[in-house]
This record gives C-alpha cells, structure tokens and sequence, in this order.
C-alpha cells in the first residue's frame, strides 16, 4: 500500500502542537497540544461550541490549521488515511440513498485495503436484520448504526468519532458502548467526542477537557469527574451559620441567598445526610447537578484569570 | 481498494433512482418524436444538406447527453449535503479514482441515451454506414468531456436546492446555442457565439453524414480548452470542498 517505514512503528496514534483554527473572528481553537497513544481510548470532552469537532477535523486532514500541526501515525493526516489507517463517524453526516445497508457497508469496504468482512461489521453493528433495507428507509437511531458500521468496516487503527450517540436510543447507545470496548480490547486507538461526563467516564481511559478552544483539563476521567461532577443542594434553612454548613461531610463550599442555602457537593450523598441530621427542619430540598456548561465555565473563568 | 467495485456501486445507484431513470432516458425520446416525426420526409433540413430525422436525432442525443453528464453534479450536491463527501475524504479513494467512477457513471448513462436515440432514429429512417455510426459516436464521446468536468465542478459548488434549475437552464441553453433545436444559419450572430459553446460541436457530429470532417481545427480546439479549464476547476472545487455544511 505505502512505502517506507510502517506508521505503526511510532507509538504516539495522535501528536497534536500548538493547534489553531479561526473562523472569521471566532477563535474555535487556541493552540491546543494533544497527545494520543497507540491502544488508548480517549474521551474529548466539552459542551457544544468548545471546538471538539472543529479539533477532529484537523486531526483527520478535512480542515488546515491556521496555526501548529498535527500528525497521525507520525505522518500527514493524509498519508495515514491513504494507508486505511483511519476510521471515523462524523458529526451529522447522512447516508447516500438507493442502497441497501449491506451494499453501502460493501462500498465503503472495498476502498479500504484491510477491511473487515461486511457480515462481521453488521454483527459488530447489530444490523444484520436491517441488512436488505435500502438506506433511505431507515429510523434515525437506525442510520447511526450504519454510520458507525461505515467507520468500523474500514478495520482501523485509529477510530474516530465525533459525538457518536446523539442521536441513539437508550439501547441503541448500550450496544454501541459494548462493541467500542470490544474495539478496545483488540488494541484499538479511539477517540471520541462528547458532552456526556457519564460517557467519558465509563469508557474512556483519559479524558480531555475542551471549553472555548482550549483544554482545560487532561486526566483520568476519575479527575475530571471531580472537577466537574459537582452537585449542588439547595435549601431553605434561615437559622444556620455558614461556617457549620461548609463544615459538613462533602461539602466544598456553601452560600446563603436570603433564607436559602446553597452548598456546592464534592459528596452530595454524604453532604445531604449529614444536613439533614444536623438541621432536621431544612425545607425546600433540592439536589441538583450542575451542569457540565456550568461547569466548564467555571473552569475556563479559572484558566484565564 | 477495488476503485471498479465502487464505479459499479454508484451505477447501482443510479440505475436505482427510477424517476431520474426514465425521465432523463425518456425525455430526449418524447422531444425527439414530435420534432422529427412530422418532418420524417425532409431529406435536407433548411439548407443544411442533413435529413431532419438524422439532425434531430442527433440534435437529442447532445441534449440528453449533456443532461446525463450533467447530473453527476445533482448527485454530488445531495451527497455533499449528506456529509458523504467528507466521509469518502477520510477513505482511501483516491481524487482521481472518485473523478473516475463520476465521471464513469455519467458516460454510461450518456451511451444509454445515445443507443435509444440511435434506435429512435433508425425507426424514423435514418441510415448510415457502420463507419459513420462509429465516427459519430467517438465524437460525441470527445465532445462530452468538457460536461463531465462541469458536472462535477458545479456538484461541488452548488446546493441540491440550486442545483436543479441551473442544470434545466444551463441545459436548456446549451441545447439553444449548440443548434439542437434547429440548424444555425452560418453568420448569424448566434452562429458566431456557438463556435465557441461545446454543444454546437456535439450536434456538429451529424454532420459525418455529409462525408469530410465533422469538426475543423476550431471544433477540437474549443472542446479541448473547455475540458482543460473545467477540469482544472473541478479539481480544485473538489479540494476546497471539505468543509462542514
């Protein structure tokens, strides 16, 4: 297929320096470094707008840098997706229409030099009683499948995909999990974007944080989950002192609004049941996460000040 | 990579696509039978030394031919709107074996159309010999090329909304300037505009009949200069053309 050294010998799958893409005057992405090693599964993280897709498309060579570079494998995203080292499932792509499911799954494959056999991109997708249907006819949860039948068929190194599960039903999402960590198992390089903290947290082994087109946060989703996992309780309690509420198990800070208290939770479970014993009268009670946006923003709000 | 094996996916297609189907073979057909048809006798249409039935036939034949080449680009349009474009840029296929099955694709329709109309022609009485069939047909081949560079040069730049009455108009004035409708009287103004319009060269290709060549010096040149310019330009839309829309 390619000459010269195997893309493989190097054990970085993605070397990102410096990365940046303006459009017009929206700084999408502000010069991030981005390293993925060969067999890691990476969770790219960060609410709508934090530059994930705009970030994936230089990775795989569909957008130029405006500023530093990136390689795959060691070399030109280009080269790398010439050799059929890569696969991915975009963001909102459709499917062309007039064919049926295994003939698409069949096109896409005979353009790659090691593909899988179509049967076990089906199986792997569980499409196979969807197989004969032509693709114009298929459900939205559906055609996420194919879509992501499309990129595993291609049998890559390298898998890449943007906010895979939008549009997948609760089951739809349980089976996608399951083959991704079967892809992992067999040694597959993946990386996928989301603003699920519950996705990054179950499946990848490192998360990257993105807000505003910067990364914020890099580490184990365990961390990451700290950071951002906050919940905050909210209740109505007007005869406690704040320095007895931040006090309490789990709680990392607390705030009064009138008779209202508001107490941010590393441990909201362990928080909730020391409050209620030792403030037994506190109405109002809501728990509530917050919200990943929130979340970033306050991480960001961190980063540049 | 089996490029052959996606050419034949994409015919599949477009043989699938049964409106597009018949309406692009079947359209020629219909305009071909009430133009010619009532002039079947006419052995020297307005001067032009070539029957009626011949002239129009090929007259249809260049219509529908630039259709068919044409609408590689109506099906690009929807396939870029679908993302399926950036999704075949992140497979191995390479440009050249893409242009290929596009342009692969719109010459099979092309000759599907020829050969109705060819036998439409016949069945209105038009006869000649098997090396004048041929040389007609290569040249029309040759002269197709500059459309399927501009298929895919305005798939690439065109929505699938906008796409639509370009091509029935782009078409539409092809035909007109190209002489398919009726023969262009030499020194007109019309006639001094379509010596430059590929499709003046493509219903030229009926005039084999005559004997001589078909063509001048001018013809190949002003085929050869289209094909060149819309292909750069194909090229290069399609490299642009990674952007998500």
């Amino acid at each position: 297929m390619h000459s010269g050294p195997s893309p493989l010998q190097t054990s970085a799958a993605i070397e990102a320096r410096e990365l940046s893409k303006r459009y017009g005057s929206i700084e999408a992405v502000r010069g991030i470094d981005l390293d993925v090693a060969t067999g890691e599964t990476v969770a790219l993280l960060g609410p709508n707008g934090a530059g994930k897709s705009t970030t994936i498309d230089m990775i795989l060579g569909l957008l130029r840098p405006d500023g530093g570079a990136v390689s795959v494998f060691g070399g030109a995203p280009e080269e790398a997706i010439a050799a059929g080292l890569v696969g991915a499932m975009l963001q909102s792509g459709g499917l062309i229409r007039d064919l049926s499911v295994r003939e698409l799954i069949g096109m896409v494959a005979s353009l790659y030099p090691k593909a899988l056999d179509v049967d076990e991109a089906l199986m792997l997708t569980g499409l196979q009683e969807t197989a004969s249907q032509r693709t114009q006819k298929l459900s939205g949860g559906q055609t996420q499948r194919v879509r992501f039948a499309v990129a595993l068929v291609s049998n890559p190194q390298l898998l890449i995909l943007d906010e895979p599960t939008v549009a997948m039903d609760v089951e739809g999402r349980r089976s996608f999990w399951e083959t991704m960590r079967e892809l992992a198992a067999r040694g597959k390089t993946i990386l996928f974007a989301t603003h699920y903290l519950e996705e990054a947290d179950d499946y990848a082994d490192r998360a990257v944080l993105m807000a505003a087109g910067r990364i914020v946060a890099d580490g184990p989703p365990t961390r990451i989950k700290a950071m951002v996992g906050v919940r905050t309780i909210r209740a109505t309690l007007p005869e406690a002192e704040l320095v007895d509420l931040g006090g309490l198990p789990g709680v990392s800070a607390a705030d009064r609004h009138g008779e209202a208290i508001v107490l941010s939770c590393a441990d909201s479970d362990a928080a909730i049941r020391a409050l209620l014993e030792r403030f037994p009268q506190a109405t109002d009670i809501e728990i509530a996460a917050a919200g990943l946006e929130e979340a970033f923003l306050e991480l960001t709000a961190a980063e540049s000040s | 990579m089996n490029a052959l094996l996606y050419t034949r996916f994409e015919l599949l297609r477009t043989v699938r696509n049964r409106r597009f189907f018949v309406l692009s073979l079947g359209f020629p057909v219909v305009l071909y039978f009430l133009i010619a048809g009532p002039q079947r006798n006419n052995h020297n249409l307005l001067g032009s030394g070539i029957s009626a039935p011949l002239y129009y036939m090929v007259g249809m034949v260049a219509f529908g031919t630039m259709s068919a080449m044409l609408s590689s680009g109506a099906r690009i349009a929807t396939e870029r709107a679908a993302g399926w474009t950036r999704q075949l840029r992140i497979s191995p296929l390479s440009p050249r074996s893409y242009f290929r099955a596009k342009v692969g694709t719109a010459y099979l329709m092309a000759l599907l159309s020829m050969v109705v109309l060819y036998v439409c022609g016949a069945s209105l009485g038009v006869s000649l010999a098997a090396d004048k069939w041929l040389q007609m047909t290569l040249l029309i081949v040759i002269g197709l090329a500059p459309f399927a560079a501009l298929g895919i040069l305005l798939g690439h730049l065109l929505t699938p909304d906008s796409i639509g009455p370009a091509l029935g108009g782009g078409v539409a004035l092809l035909a007109f300037v190209g002489g398919t409708w009726f023969p262009l009287t030499s020194g007109s103004v019309l006639y001094s505009i379509a010596q430059f319009i590929p499709s003046y060269w493509l219903v030229q290709a009926s005039h084999v009949a005559l004997g001589g060549k078909a063509w001048d010096a001018k013809g190949w040149l002003v085929v050869i200069g289209w094909t060149v310019l819309f292909t750069v330009l194909a090229r290069r839309a399609y490299r642009r053309d990674t952007a998500r829309l």
